[in-house]
């Protein structure tokens, strides 16, 4: 058999709560952040990943002892992002249970940082975070930072080179025009990094529906299919349900990936 | 009682947590002194294999360990870098590793890995089981774990492999020696396989 999709919500923290943004602002909030993971355990997810959106733009260190808790209850594994600006901070995150750490703006910053952590707790639990956006008309994708407030003036395929090569296990890129509209992924976006890079990619942003999971599967194979929204929302009016495919759901999911190879 | 070796590494109290939602007896040891009345033990670790010993060597453990298993022959089951440090050595460090199991740990071959070649080897995939296993009792309709790891054990004799997985290549992804057991692959994150598995591993006599 095979290694398969990974098919990964992907929850934002704001205020102590879980949140769904569009567009990068106007949160809603979605629930406790430990119920959620409770239910997401009962329907066996591939893996979770907590971004702390606060973190970063308020100068904060990451809550350690919420993170420990979710690292307690959760029986998938867990990638934490949002504020981590140097190596302690990450092998502390390591050290209360996290399997993954994300880093964003601290190492498009100071690029050693990646190399240190990947050093320090091995390149498989070291993740690189990207938040991108094409410019005007064009298909180079450019790198934000907090929040999507800043831009790098650095393109995606550059700064996930780099990263890479520094020792980044993962990169994640994240469709900023697309969060929390459910319009389907940006295949341009997954074509240009999956082409790039010889690490497990995922992409996040613009997941509406299980289709758009499949098409991304379909045309890319073995990636990590991230979502917010689809898994916390139901209905066009968006009332919150936290949800997620069955396990037929996913067989079929995966039957798109056979037919590919 | 089940004994977590807390050496800094790894998600500790995910497995005991587990134990005790199953209501099997679960502690978590950190000093030398802690290991004293445990039956069984659990090793675990995530990162990097030299980081590892190092941390095992300051936690003051080792040799009460090596005694516990080596001599007492108390059952222990490594997990992900806490299996990969049951080898003699590994391509990813400098450090000897505790050597409990013959074997060493190598990095997965770029050039044998489906195209793009991507690693670590991260996500689900099937474990296939030696026959009659008991690590892997009720699996007979196959299993599927999490793994995260670009680094993988070979052991030196195919009688201490007790299942095998595929990524690019066939590897030894779960390792038995006596009363030394290991597994590549994350049981603590995966589900109803990885808490089947940590109930067998407590229930074996």
């Amino acid at each position: 058999m095979m290694l398969r999709p990974r098919i990964i919500p992907s929850l934002l923290i704001h205020d102590k709560g879980l949140v769904k943004t569009v567009g990068f602002s106007s949160p809603k909030y979605v629930g406790d952040p430990i119920n959620v993971v409770r239910i997401f355990n009962e329907k066996a997810v591939d893996e979770l990943a907590v971004y702390d959106i606060d973190a970063t733009v308020r100068g904060q260190e990451p809550d350690y002892r919420m993170l420990e808790n979710l690292a307690v209850e959760c029986r998938m594994p867990l990638c934490y992002g949002g504020g981590v600006k140097t190596v302690e901070q990450v092998k502390t995150i390591i050290g209360v249970g996290i399997e993954k750490v994300a880093i964003s703006s601290a190492g498009i910053a100071n690029p050693r940082l990646i190399a240190d952590a990947a050093e320090a707790v091995g390149s498989q639990s070291v993740v690189v975070v990207l938040d991108v956006k094409p410019r005007p008309k064009s298909t180079v994708y450019e790198v934000f930072t907090h929040n999507a407030t800043i831009n790098t003036g650095r393109t995606m395929l550059e700064v996930a080179a780099e990263s890479q090569k520094l020792g980044a296990g993962e990169i994640v890129v994240n469709a900023i025009e697309r969060d929390g509209r459910m319009i389907g992924y940006d295949l341009e976006l997954a074509g240009q990094i999956s082409k790039a890079t010889n690490v497990p990619v995922t992409i996040l942003g613009g997941a509406g529906s299980l289709n758009h999971i499949e098409e991304l599967i379909r045309n890319f194979g073995v990636i990590g299919a991230a979502a917010g929204s689809l898994f916390v929302f139901k209905g066009i009016y968006r009332a919150v349900l936290v949800n997620y495919p069955t396990s037929k759901e996913r067989d079929r999911l995966l039957e798109s990936l056979v037919h590919v190879a | 009682m089940i004994t977590v070796v807390n050496y800094g590494l790894g998600n500790v109290q995910a497995f005991a947590t587990l134990y005790r939602r199953m209501n099997i007896p679960a502690n978590i040891a950190t000093t030398a002194s802690q290991l004293e009345n445990t039956t069984k033990l659990i090793l675990p670790g995530v990162g990097a294999f030299d980081h590892a010993m190092e941390l095992l060597d300051a936690s003051g453990m080792r040799s009460t360990l090596e005694e516990l298993v080596l001599h007492r022959k108390v059952p222990v089951l490594g997990v992900c870098v806490g299996m990969q440090i049951l080898a003699k050595s590994s391509e990813e460090g400098k450090l000897a590793g505790l050597g409990w199991i013959d074997g060493r740990v190598r990095r997965f071959d770029e050039s044998t890995l489906p195209r793009p070649a991507r690693l670590p080897h991260m996500g689900w995939n099937d474990v296939m089981p030696k026959n009659g296993a008991q690590l892997f009792n009720g699996f007979e309709q196959g299993c599927c774990f999490y793994f995260l790891h670009s680094y993988h054990f070979e052991c030196a004799s195919s009688d201490d492999v007790v299942a095998k997985s595929e990524y690019g290549m066939s590897f030894h992804c779960a390792v038995h020696s006596n009363n030394i057991y290991g597994v590549q692959f994350h049981p603590e994150k995966s589900h109803g396989y990885g808490m089947r598995l940590l109930k067998n591993f407590a229930e074996m006599q």
